[in-house]
């Protein structure tokens, strides 16, 4: 059974329409499997080699990809919640409360968008707490730091947008007490509450503007951040593997 | 054009500029000029025109629907009509702090803040909390048919009384 069944993947691998998709064609030596890796649009953006005790768990606790993951979700879930949202005063809270109790699997998908939120927040964190005291933010990676506590801002941002858009009483204070901490900026801060909400008020320019910002240009900042974030791995040495082991101790 | 020997790219005294340079110049303040204006268009585009906000004059009602010696919450409007042994006054609602809806609490004559805690009396002098001024007085005045009015977007320093 095992036999044919990897016969079967074999010929599969080995057809014309698979070779015009996947150039890198089969085989287990290492230049296939570099250039699996190297040809892919998506995992071209990692290295071809990794070392053995940098793809461990204890590395990285692999938090960074857990965050990655949390973001996933958050995007096809995010999605599909669109579908049935609409940013207005009239019909945003009723929607909400649609997806919780009519929409076929609507509490499901609602609530896997919230909680995988939560996590990404507490997660982009625990991932900036392991990288400061494991010292992988030291040169040559200090650039992609910086990069990351950019995406830091951006998940917040998209944490505090997306928080408006039930338009319950929690949400519209919360963005009001927001929109006030924001027109603290010296000069320039009550013009900054301006074009943030859109007018003098929490309505219904604030509710748009924060759904557009919480639905295009956040999410396609992070995108962009995060290809740059996994790009630069690879340009700055790969995964910080720690000091080189000393004394003959085995890695 | 190699055949004008006068005409090279090359400056003939070192104060004339190259040609290419010129271009560059040309070329970096035209992009600098189109940053500029896309900034300021940017920034008139973001920033409406008109506001389809209700409107900041408040018609409060006739002022004898006010009890004496009362403090009137209307949440949709932000504001407390306060009525005294002496006359009118509209006290903004919103909490100075950041801005949050406060309430009267009768039972303590004042008026408290859910969020942070801050605490006004009912002439809106703050007693305690993050609140960093006392809630302002609005300017308030009789309409035509004898209905309080209040400004809301008009704090006034003065603190007047409309007597009824």
């Amino acid at each position: 059974m095992a036999n044919t069944l990897d016969q079967l993947v074999e010929q599969v691998r080995e057809n014309r329409i698979w070779r015009s998709i996947f150039r890198s064609g089969t085989g287990a030596s290492n230049l296939h499997r570099a250039l699996f890796v190297q040809q892919n649009v998506f995992l071209h953006l990692f290295s071809v080699k990794a070392r053995k005790r940098t793809v461990g768990f204890s590395a990285t606790w692999y938090l960074g990809a857990l965050t990655f993951g949390t973001f996933l979700i958050l995007v096809i879930t995010g999605i599909l919640l669109m579908l049935y949202y609409h940013p207005s005063v009239p019909q945003a809270y009723a929607d909400m409360k649609d997806l919780q109790f009519v929409v076929s699997s609507g509490v499901f998908l609602r609530n896997l968008h919230r909680w995988s939120a939560h996590a990404m927040v507490f997660l982009v964190f625990a991932h900036m707490f392991k990288v400061f005291y494991r010292g992988a933010y030291r040169p040559p990676r200090e650039f992609n730091w910086v990069i990351g506590v950019v995406l830091l801002l951006v998940t917040l941002l998209l944490s505090y947008t997306g928080y408006l858009l039930p338009w319950d009483q929690l949400a519209y204070w919360a963005v009001t007490v927001g929109s006030n901490i924001a027109s603290a900026v010296p000069v320039m801060g009550s013009k900054i509450r301006f074009l943030m909400l859109g007018g003098t008020a929490v309505n219904a320019n604030a509710l748009l503007r924060f759904y557009v910002l919480h639905c295009v240009i956040l999410p396609f900042t992070a995108t962009l951040l995060v290809a740059i974030h996994f790009w630069r791995i690879r340009k700055d040495g790969g995964i910080y593997a720690g000091e080189p082991a000393t004394k003959g101790k085995s890695e | 054009m190699s055949e004008d020997p006068k005409r090279t790219d090359t400056p003939e005294s070192p104060d004339e500029m190259s040609r290419r340079n010129f271009f560059i110049k040309m070329g970096v303040g035209s992009v600098a000029v189109a940053a500029l204006g896309t900034t300021v268009f940017g920034y008139q585009y973001l920033s409406p025109n008109v506001l389809y906000e209700p409107s900041p004059i408040v018609d409060a009602g006739k002022p004898d629907h006010y009890p004496p010696d009362s403090v009137t919450l209307d949440p949709q409007t932000a504001i407390y009509v306060v009525r005294t042994a002496e006359g009118f006054f509209a006290l903004s609602a919103i909490c100075t702090h950041l801005g949050c809806l406060t309430a009267y609490k009768p039972e303590l004559g004042i008026i408290a803040c859910p969020c942070h805690g801050s605490k006004f009396n009912k002439d809106g002098v703050k007693i305690e909390g993050p609140a960093p001024r006392p809630l302002p007085w609005l300017r308030m005045w009789l309409s035509e048919d004898g209905n309080l009015m209040v400004d809301r977007s008009n704090a006034i320093a003065i603190k007047q009384l409309v007597r009824v």
